[in-house]
C-alpha cells in the first residue's frame, strides 16, 4: 500500500488531508471526531479576539439542480474564549499526538501576536497558519486580506510570528490579488515556512430579487462574503501552481479551494501541494468524506506506481508553462463517434454561435452530425456540451509540420503551420 | 469442486430483466444520490451495507473503494445486486420517494461496482492467523457461504458439507434466471472460498453420509445453513402423473440442465407466492404457451411482491383467483388438466362449482417443507416453520449454531448472508472465550 505519511513544512501527518481553518475545525470535539473519522490534520478555527457573528452567515450557488457549486460566507474568526480553544487543543494533541494540529490566528500588534503565539505553542500547536486572508470583516478591522495584499505588511507580521514560534509558520494567502507570486514572496522574506491557499474569494454569491437585497440576508441588508467550494477550484489551482513553478519561490504549499474528493486532491498535490485542505465539502457531506480521499488516493498512486507522498508532489508543475512556450503545430480536430451519438446537436449550435461553424447536420439525414475537419480549429468547445461520455474526442493530426512555439517563431524563426478558420 | 454446468441449459434463453449499467448511466445515476446522512436504505439492508458511501466511490472513480464497502457487508453483494428485491429493500426506503422523485438505483449500482471487482479479479480479503478451530458448516448456500467467509477472516479452519454437487445454494439453483444465472451464482461462490482454508465437500448428506454427532465430535463449532427442503404438495389425486412437479425442482432442473418442453401448450402454476410468480416468468420465458397462475386469495392479498406480479402481468401472465386444485385429470399417464373448486371469501369452496382448466404443464408453487429433524437434538429449540435462534444465530445447543432459511422460516438472499455473518461473529466469541 503507497505510503500517505504527509510533512509539509516541517508539519507531518498520516495523511495529506487537512480540515482548513473553518466551522468545521471549531471546537476539540469535531476535531477529535475528525480524527477518528480518517482526516490526517487541521487546521483551527482563527484564533484572535473572539468576535460576534450575524445571522445568517452563508450563502449557496446552486447551478442546474445541484446545491452548493459554490458557498459563501460572512462569519468572521472564532467566537469561543481562547482559553476553551487552548485547552481543547491541548486534549486533541494529547489524544491524537501523530496528528497534524495546525492553529490559525489572527491579531493585530505585535504584542498580540506574541501573546497568542505563546499560548499556542504550549497548547500544543505543531505549527501555526497566520490567516492573512480573510476577505470580509476583519479586513474591515486592517486584518486578514487588508494584510494578505500589502507584501511588506506580510512580511513584516510573518517575521513577528517566525521570531516568537518555536513550530513552523504556515502564511494563509488571500486569492484577492492580481498576481499570487509577490505576496508567497513576501511570506518567503519573513522566514514563513510554507504558505496555504487559497483562502475565500471576494464575493456577492446572489441577490434575493424579491426583496432586491443580496444574500446572505441579514435583517435588510448583506455585505460582500468569501466565496468558495467546488467551483473556486480553477482559481486556486492556477494560485498554488504559480508560486509552485516560480524559480525565486521554494517554501511548502498546503493548497485549499474546492477539495471535494480525492481527484480534486491528486490534482492540487501534483501542481505542487504538499497537503491539502478542505472546508466546504466538508460543510456540505460531513467528515466521513475523507475514507473515500484516503482510499482514492491511495489506489491511484497504486496504480500510477507512486510508493510515498513525496513522489507525487509538484508532478505536474513542469508541465503548466507560459503560453509562448506551447506548441502552435499541435494540432487537434474533433471527432464524433457515430455509434455512441445520441443526436441532441449541443455540438452543432455551440461550434455554429460559439466557435467555427465546422459541425454541420449529416447530409445524409442521420441524426449523427459531422465535422468539418479541414475547418474545425480543435478548441474542445464540442466535446465540452457533449453530454455522452466519450463521444466527443479531440483527435491529433500529423500536418507534417515539426512542433514550434511562439517563441521560437519570434526569436528563432521558426515555422508555423498555417492558420485554420481565420477566414 | 467447481461444477461444470453445461452450456446448453434451459436457462439461457433468459436475458437479464434489469440490464446492467453502462459508465454514463452509472455515473449519472451515482451522482444524484443525496448521500444522506444515517441513510433509510442502509437500514433497510439486511447487512447494512454503508450505500450511501459505495454510491460516492462510485461517482469519484474509486470503483475498487466502492466494491470493497460493498463487500465488507456483504460477501455476495454480487449475486444480491441482482437477486434482491431492492423494490420492497433499500430503493423502497429511498428519501427520493418521499419528495415523489425517481429513488436511486442501488442495485444497479451495486451490480456496476460489483460486476468490474469480478471482472478486474480484484481480491479484498486474507484469512487471518489460523487460530487452530475447526468449524463444520452444513450446506453450501448463501449462510454457509457467508459464515466461512467470516470465519476465515478469524482464522478459523471451515469444512463445508453441501449434499449436491453445485454449491451457492438456492442463489445457484433457485433464483429466477432473468434475475442471475446458475454460472454466475458459482463462481460467486468460488470466488468467495478464494479467502483459502474452505474446504468444501460436495456429495456429502449429513444425517445419512456423516452424522450430525460425528461433526460435533471432530469439529469445535457447527453451523447450520441447510435451508429449506422439497416441495410441498396438495396431496390430491393425479399428483404421479407426468408433467406435474414442484415448482422449486422444475426451477432446480430449468437452472442446471437442458430441458424439452415439446408439446407444452398451457402451464398452469399452482400458488400465489414468490416462487410461483418466478414460476410464471420463468414458464412465459420459456415459451411454454398460456401460462396461468391459479391462486386460491385473490390478486390484492397474494403474498407474491406486488412489483413481481406486475412484471410478470406485462410479459403476458394471467391469473385465475379463488381456485383451488382438487384433482389433476390426465390422459396415458400424462397430465391434461388442472380441476379446481371456486372458493368464495373466506377461501371456502362453493358447493356444486368445479370448473376445469386444461394444462399439460402443473407446477406445484405451494411451499417448501422443512428440514427439522435433523435439528432434533437436546438443546435445540424449533417450531413448526423454523430453527429458533437468537439474534446471533446460537441454537440453545453449546456450539451449534444456525441460519438462512431454516432459521429465518424463508426470506431472502441478503437475510441468510446477514446472518452467517453475524453467526461467524458469535461463533468466533464462542471459540475464543476462555
Ligand atoms: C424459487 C426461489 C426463488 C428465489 N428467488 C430469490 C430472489 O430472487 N432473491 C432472493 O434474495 N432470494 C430468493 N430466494 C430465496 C433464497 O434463495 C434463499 O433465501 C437463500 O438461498 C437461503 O440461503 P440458505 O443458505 O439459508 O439456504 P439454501 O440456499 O437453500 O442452501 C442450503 C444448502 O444446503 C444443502 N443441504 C440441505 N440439507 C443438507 C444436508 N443434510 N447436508 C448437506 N447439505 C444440505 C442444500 O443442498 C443447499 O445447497 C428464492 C428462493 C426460491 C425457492
Ligand atoms: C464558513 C467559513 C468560515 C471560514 N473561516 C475561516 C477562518 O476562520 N480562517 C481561515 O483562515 N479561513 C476560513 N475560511 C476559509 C477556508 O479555510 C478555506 O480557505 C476556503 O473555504 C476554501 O476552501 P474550500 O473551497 O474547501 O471551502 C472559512 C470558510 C468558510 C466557508
Ligand atoms: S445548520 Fe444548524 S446552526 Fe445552521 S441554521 Fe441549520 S440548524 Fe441552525
Amino acid at each position: 500500500m503507497p505510503d500517505l505519511t504527509t510533512n509539509c513544512a516541517g508539519i507531518t501527518s498520516p495523511n495529506p488531508f487537512w480540515l482548513a481553518s473553518a466551522p468545521p475545525a471549531n471546537s476539540g470535539a469535531q476535531v477529535m471526531r475528525a480524527f477518528d473519522t480518517g482526516w490526517g490534520g487541521a487546521v483551527w478555527k482563527t484564533l484572535g479576539q473572539p468576535i460576534q457573528n450575524v445571522s445568517s452567515r452563508f450563502g449557496g450557488l446552486h447551478y442546474r439542480g445541484t446545491r452548493a457549486i459554490g458557498f459563501n460566507n460572512i462569519e468572521l474568526i472564532t467566537d469561543r474564549p481562547l482559553e476553551v480553544n487552548f485547552k481543547e487543543i491541548y486534549e486533541v494533541k494529547k489524544r491524537f499526538p501523530k496528528h497534524a494540529v495546525v492553529v490559525s490566528l489572527m491579531v493585530e500588534t505585535e504584542q498580540e501576536w506574541h501573546d497568542i503565539i505563546k499560548r499556542s505553542v504550549d497548547a500544543g500547536a505543531d505549527g501555526l497558519e497566520l490567516n492573512f486572508g480573510c476577505p470580509h470583516g476583519m479586513c474591515e478591522r486592517g486584518m486578514g486580506s487588508a494584510v494578505g495584499q500589502e507584501p511588506t505588511v506580510n512580511e513584516r507580521i510573518t517575521a513577528w510570528a517566525v521570531k516568537y514560534s518555536s513550530v513552523p509558520v504556515l502564511v494563509k494567502l488571500t486569492p484577492n490579488v492580481s498576481d499570487i507570486v509577490p505576496h508567497g514572496l513576501a511570506a518567503q522574506r519573513g522566514g514563513a515556512a510554507g504558505v496555504s491557499l487559497i483562502n475565500t474569494i471576494k464575493s456577492i454569491i446572489g441577490v434575493d430579487i424579491d426583496r432586491l437585497v443580496p444574500e446572505p440576508r441579514v435583517s435588510g441588508a448583506s455585505t460582500n462574503g468569501g466565496y468558495c467550494g467546488a467551483a473556486v477550484k480553477p482559481i486556486a489551482l492556477h494560485m498554488v501552481a504559480a508560486l509552485a513553478r516560480d524559480p525565486m519561490f521554494n517554501l511548502p504549499i498546503s493548497g485549499i479551494g474546492g477539495i471535494a474528493n480525492w481527484r480534486d486532491a491528486v490534482e492540487f498535490i501534483a501542481l505542487g501541494s504538499s497537503s491539502v485542505q478542505v472546508c466546504t465539502e466538508v460543510m456540505l457531506r460531513g467528515y466521513r468524506i475523507v475514507e473515500d480521499m484516503i482510499e482514492g488516493l491511495e489506489g491511484y498512486m497504486r496504480d500510477k506506481g507512486f510508493e510515498r507522498l513525496d513522489q507525487l508532489v509538484g508532478r505536474a508543475v513542469p508541465a503548466f508553462s507560459e503560453w509562448g512556450d506551447l506548441d502552435l503545430n499541435y494540432e487537434t480536430v474533433a471527432k464524433i463517434d457515430a455509434d455512441k451519438c445520441i443526436g441532441c446537436h449541443l455540438c452543432v449550435v455551440a461550434c455554429d454561435d460559439g466557435a467555427h461553424q465546422c459541425i454541420h447536420n449529416d447530409p445524409n439525414g442521420s441524426f449523427v452530425p459531422v465535422v468539418d475537419e479541414s475547418e474545425c480549429v480543435g478548441c474542445n468547445l464540442c466535446q465540452i456540451v457533449c453530454p455522452v461520455p466519450g463521444c466527443i474526442t479531440m483527435a491529433e493530426v500529423d500536418n507534417g509540420f515539426a512542433p514550434a512555439t511562439w517563441n521560437e517563431h519570434l526569436y528563432e524563426d521558426a515555422v508555423l503551420r498555417p492558420k485554420k478558420g481565420a477566414h | 469442486m467447481a461444477t461444470k454446468l453445461p452450456e446448453n441449459r434451459a436457462e439461457s434463453v433468459f436475458a437479464d430483466y434489469k440490464p446492467a449499467y453502462q459508465t454514463p448511466q452509472a455515473l449519472a445515476e451515482a451522482n444524484r444520490c443525496l448521500y444522506c446522512q444515517d441513510a433509510p436504505c442502509i437500514g433497510a439492508c439486511p447487512t447494512g451495507i454503508n450505500i450511501p458511501e459505495f454510491i460516492r466511490k462510485i461517482a469519484t472513480g474509486n470503483l475498487r473503494g466502492s466494491a470493497r464497502t460493498i463487500f465488507d457487508s456483504n460477501i455476495l453483494g454480487m449475486s444480491c445486486a441482482r437477486v434482491c428485491p431492492v423494490e420492497v429493500l433499500c430503493v423502497g426506503d429511498c428519501v427520493y420517494n418521499r419528495m415523489d422523485q425517481p429513488p436511486i438505483q442501488i442495485g444497479k449500482l451495486q451490480r456496476y461496482a460489483t460486476d468490474l471487482a469480478f471482472e478486474s479479479g480484484w481480491q479484498f480479503y486474507e484469512a487471518g492467523p489460523d487460530s487452530g478451530k475447526k468449524v463444520a458448516l452444513i450446506g453450501a448456500g448463501p449462510a454457509s457461504l457467508a459464515c466461512a467467509h467470516r470465519l476465515r477472516r478469524f482464522g478459523h479452519a471451515c469444512t463445508i458439507f453441501e449434499k449436491r454437487d453445485v454449491i451457492g445454494g438456492l442463489n445457484a439453483f433457485g433464483v429466477a434466471p432473468y434475475k442471475m444465472k446458475a454460472d454466475r451464482a458459482i463462481e460467486e461462490a468460488e470466488w468467495v472460498l478464494g479467502i483459502g482454508g474452505i474446504e468444501v465437500k460436495t456429495g456429502i448428506e449429513v444425517g445419512v453420509d456423516v452424522s450430525f454427532s460425528q461433526l460435533e465430535r471432530d469439529y469445535d463449532a457447527v453451523f447450520v445453513g441447510i435451508g429449506l427442503g422439497p416441495d410441498r404438495h396438495l396431496g390430491v389425486p393425479g399428483e404421479e402423473l407426468e408433467g406435474v412437479y414442484g415448482a422449486v425442482d422444475f426451477i432446480e432442473a430449468i437452472k442446471l440442465e437442458p430441458a424439452s418442453f415439446e408439446g407444452v401448450r398451457r402451464a398452469v402454476v399452482v400458488g400465489g407466492g414468490n416462487t410461483a410468480v418466478d414460476c410464471v416468468r420463468e414458464a412465459i420465458g420459456l415459451g411454454l404457451g398460456e401460462v396461468t397462475m391459479v391462486y386460491r386469495g385473490t390478486e390484492a392479498k397474494m403474498s407474491g411482491y406486488a412489483h413481481e406480479w406486475k412484471a410478470a402481468k406485462i410479459d403476458g401472465a394471467r391469473a385465475i383467483w379463488r381456485r383451488h386444485p382438487i384433482a389433476y385429470e390426465g390422459d396415458g399417464g400424462r397430465v391434461t388438466g388442472v380441476r379446481v373448486a371456486v372458493l368464495d371469501d373466506d377461501k371456502q369452496p362453493i358447493p356444486g362449482r368445479e370448473e376445469l382448466i386444461g394444462a399439460d404443464l402443473v407446477l406445484v408453487a405451494v411451499g417448501q417443507s422443512r428440514l427439522l429433524d435433523l435439528l432434533k437434538l437436546d438443546g435445540v429449540r424449533m417450531d413448526s416453520r423454523r430453527i429458533l435462534t437468537d439474534a446471533d444465530g446460537a441454537t440453545g445447543r453449546p456450539g451449534v449454531f444456525a441460519g438462512g432459511d431454516l432459521a429465518n422460516g424463508a426470506k431472502e438472499v441478503v437475510n441468510a448472508v446477514a446472518e452467517g455473518r453475524d453467526a461467524a461473529v458469535a461463533i468466533h466469541a464462542y471459540l475464543t472465550e476462555a
